[in-house]
């Protein structure tokens, strides 16, 4: 493999080195950053090009309102809330899950599915599942409720919080972040969507759009062909994450999604209000909306004071640039996000160290 | 008053000192654990040793779940005080068991937590000589808590510390990483993994006084339970002042652990262990350290997996990955949590 890695790196020095600038790729989902940090891929990349990490992290992404939302159910005692693990540390106004003296009993679940369970097994309790996430986590979520409304089970919410990274990745272009140059796109999200839903990117904005696995290789192969497009000043739309990976993307995962969902403006951290960037559940689901149910609105809200997660994850600074890192805000007591999440840039700025961090 | 009940569950009166307690001591516990010391049930235990130089140590089990593959808190139990004194150059020689248990807990469920203790203390040749039992009602406890403290007599060649840790010294592990930690969380999680699994835990003390007792040149030695090597090798880097370099390519893990964990966004290297070391030896002695492990059941996949050297900086701990890059491995900081997708 140490070969196959020498030769994919020694073709990236070259056309970095033709390039003869700075490059800014912005990795767009949060398994790419980790992956990138943990294997060492920054340290062995060109002087001149930079890796920006994008709004890819489902918790980094997620509003300071919708957290506030989350924090108010937390504050029944009729309620079991039922979250993906790393959303209990994400600090609202006061507190997070994890240290806010809860009324509601929190239970940390890997699946939607765990989450219906839970509302089969507690009958006499409100259970609202904390649906983050993109398009990989959606369907999912789209699942249990038709599974929910189809076995009638009444104690059942979802507080919809997904988000669409197509969208996000045109508002970083249309003004917040143009110096990105290109983007590493998610592998995962788009086995669902598909890589072509990407091509608007590339037609619209002339950015290359590269789609990769998450072994290093293939990280540093897909580097490695963005910058070629880069250096020959054709942009263009390709997937290099082999068969997991269609143009068209998963269509029952797709179709399951359109049934439930449907498209509606959404709060994100950092990039604030983006038009039709999220999803909220169809008016014959309204039902199992924690939203509507409790009623509940997301109102935007101030983010904390000296917090910069909203310009990394807009990839205008690196972590580093912010005051609180690694002094106010560690992985121990984080103030923003971006370092609770374990796939949040500045937790991996700060687990794995400065090596090669340029 | 439900005699069937009395049979089968704990009652808090199982505490309360009377008959009942009498009863719980000789019916269900002692049968597991005898031996001529605790079988006089004194207030305290008497111990002959001979040497002048004694370890002692103690610590509290609150796993959950009780029961995983490849062990339970009674094996733990044993097999973790036994591996403290180890690793701090002792050979284990007694050990007190103190039990909290929920109001309610099946003795049939005691009784194998008790018989796990007995296997390890009788193979591992160290007695329980003393011990306690509290109930609590209802509640106020997780179902069993245990609690084990033990002596250690020093081996006469052992010289351990972290001070005594220099540059050029090499560091061994005697196995794969993260075993015991992936089968619990993944049996904690109900992930499909969970078969394919196996804690590691496991008394190390014939190992260690093997390596002990015959090498020289060990200098240091500790159990990477909480926090794994990552903990391990960030307090060396702390106290010592020195960095340290280890090999990805070097490290042994499991492929099922590897996977769960990737699944799951987890480092294996600050995953919990309960049956490996990490020891630190001079260049000269890496070599017979690895020979003797790796005869040993419990060494038999070790590995030399880095070295320490001089820090030019900040001491720090580094790994050189897969594909040849280099990346900081940080002190983890407490509760790993799942990541979303």
């Amino acid at each position: 493999m140490i070969q196959k890695i020498k030769k994919a790196q020694d073709m990236l020095d070259a056309t970095c080195k033709a390039i003869g600038r700075q490059v800014n790729i912005m990795e767009v989902c949060g398994t790419h950053t980790v992956s990138i940090f943990r294997s060492g891929v920054r340290s062995l990349l060109p002087e001149n090009l930079h890796l920006l990490s994008g709004p890819g992290c489902p918790v980094c992404v997620t509003s300071q309102g919708y957290i506030d939302i989350v924090l108010e159910l937390a504050g029944r005692d009729d309620c079991i809330i039922a979250t993906y693990g790393d959303m209990i540390r994400v600090p609202g106004k006061e507190g997070s899950l994890e240290t806010k003296q809860s009324k509601a009993d929190i239970r940390v679940v890997l699946s939607s599915e765990d989450a219906l369970q839970i509302a089969r097994e507690n009958p006499d309790k409100q259970v609202v599942f904390i649906a983050v996430g993109f398009e990989t986590t959606t369907p999912a979520s789209a699942v249990v409720v038709q599974e929910a409304a189809k076995d009638s089970i009444d104690n059942f919410s979802i507080l919809c919080g997904h988000k669409l990274v197509v969208p996000a990745m045109r508002a970083l272009l249309s003004g917040m972040n143009n110096k990105i140059d290109a983007f590493l796109c998610p592998g995962h999200v788009s086995a669902i969507i598909g890589y072509g839903a990407f091509r608007e990117i590339v037609d619209d904005f002339k950015r290359p759009c590269v789609v990769a696995g998450f072994e290093p290789l293939q990280i540093i192969d897909g580097l490695a062909e963005i910058c070629k497009q880069l250096e020959q000043g054709k942009p263009e739309l390709k997937s290099l994450y082999g068969a997991v990976v269609t143009e068209e993307g998963n269509a029952v995962a797709k179709q399951i999604v359109n049934e439930c969902f449907e498209p509606a403006d959404g709060y994100w951290r950092g990039l604030g209000k983006i038009e039709i960037s999220a999803l909220g559940l169809k008016s014959e689901y309204s039902k199992y909306d924690t939203s509507k149910q409790f009623g509940l609105i997301e109102k935007s809200s101030e983010e904390i004071g000296g917090c910069r997660c909203g310009e990394v994850l807009c990839g205008l600074i690196d972590p580093t640039e912010c005051a609180l890192f690694g002094k106010k805000c560690t992985p121990l007591k984080p103030i923003g996000p971006c370092m609770v999440s374990s796939e949040g840039a500045c937790a991996a700025w700060y687990k794995y160290g400065q090596h090669g961090n340029k | 008053m439900m005699i069937k009940d009395e049979n089968e569950q704990i009652l808090l009166a199982h505490g309360g000192g009377g008959q009942l307690t009498e009863e719980l001591l000789r019916k269900h516990i002692l049968p597991k654990i005898h031996n001529n010391t605790l079988s006089k049930l004194g207030d305290s235990a008497e111990l002959n040793v001979s040497s002048n130089s004694l370890f002692f140590t103690t610590d509290s089990y609150v796993v959950k779940p009780l029961f995983f593959n490849g062990g339970d808190i009674g094996k733990l139990a044993a097999c973790g005080t036994i591996n403290d004194l180890s690793v701090a150059g002792a050979k284990p020689i007694a050990l007190s068991l103190a039990l909290i248990i929920e109001e309610g807990f099946e003795i049939s469920l005691l009784e194998k937590i008790l018989e796990s203790i007995g296997q390890i203390t009788r193979e591992n040749n160290v007695d329980i000589v003393t011990g306690d039992t509290k109930t609590v009602e209802k509640g106020a406890a997780d179902k069993i808590f245990i609690n084990t403290a033990g002596i250690g007599i020093k081996i006469a060649n052992a010289d351990l510390g972290i001070d005594r840790i220099a540059a050029g010294d090499k560091i061994i592990v005697n196995g794969t990483l993260g075993d015991h930690g992936m089968t619990i969380i993944s049996q904690r999680e109900g992930i499909k993994f969970e078969s394919q699994l196996k804690s590691d835990c496991a008394a190390l003390s014939d190992l260690t006084c093997k390596l002990l007792e015959n090498v020289n040149g060990i200098k240091f030695m500790r159990d990477p339970t909480r926090g794994g090597l990552a903990a391990t090798l960030n307090e060396i880097t702390k106290s010592s002042g020195l960095s340290v370099i280890i090999k990805e390519n070097d490290i042994p893990v499991n492929k099922t652990v590897q996977a769960a964990a990737d699944m799951l966004g987890f480092d294996v290297l600050a995953i919990a262990n309960e049956g490996k070391f990490i020891t630190v030896v001079s260049p000269e002695a890496a070599d017979e350290v690895l020979s003797t492990c790796r005869k040993h059941p419990l060494g038999k996949d070790s590995m030399i997996i880095g070295e320490v050297k001089t820090s030019s900086n900040v001491p720090v701990v580094e790994l050189e990955t897969k594909i040849g890059g280099k990346r900081i491995v940080q002190m983890p900081y407490g509760r790993e949590l799942p990541r979303i997708c």
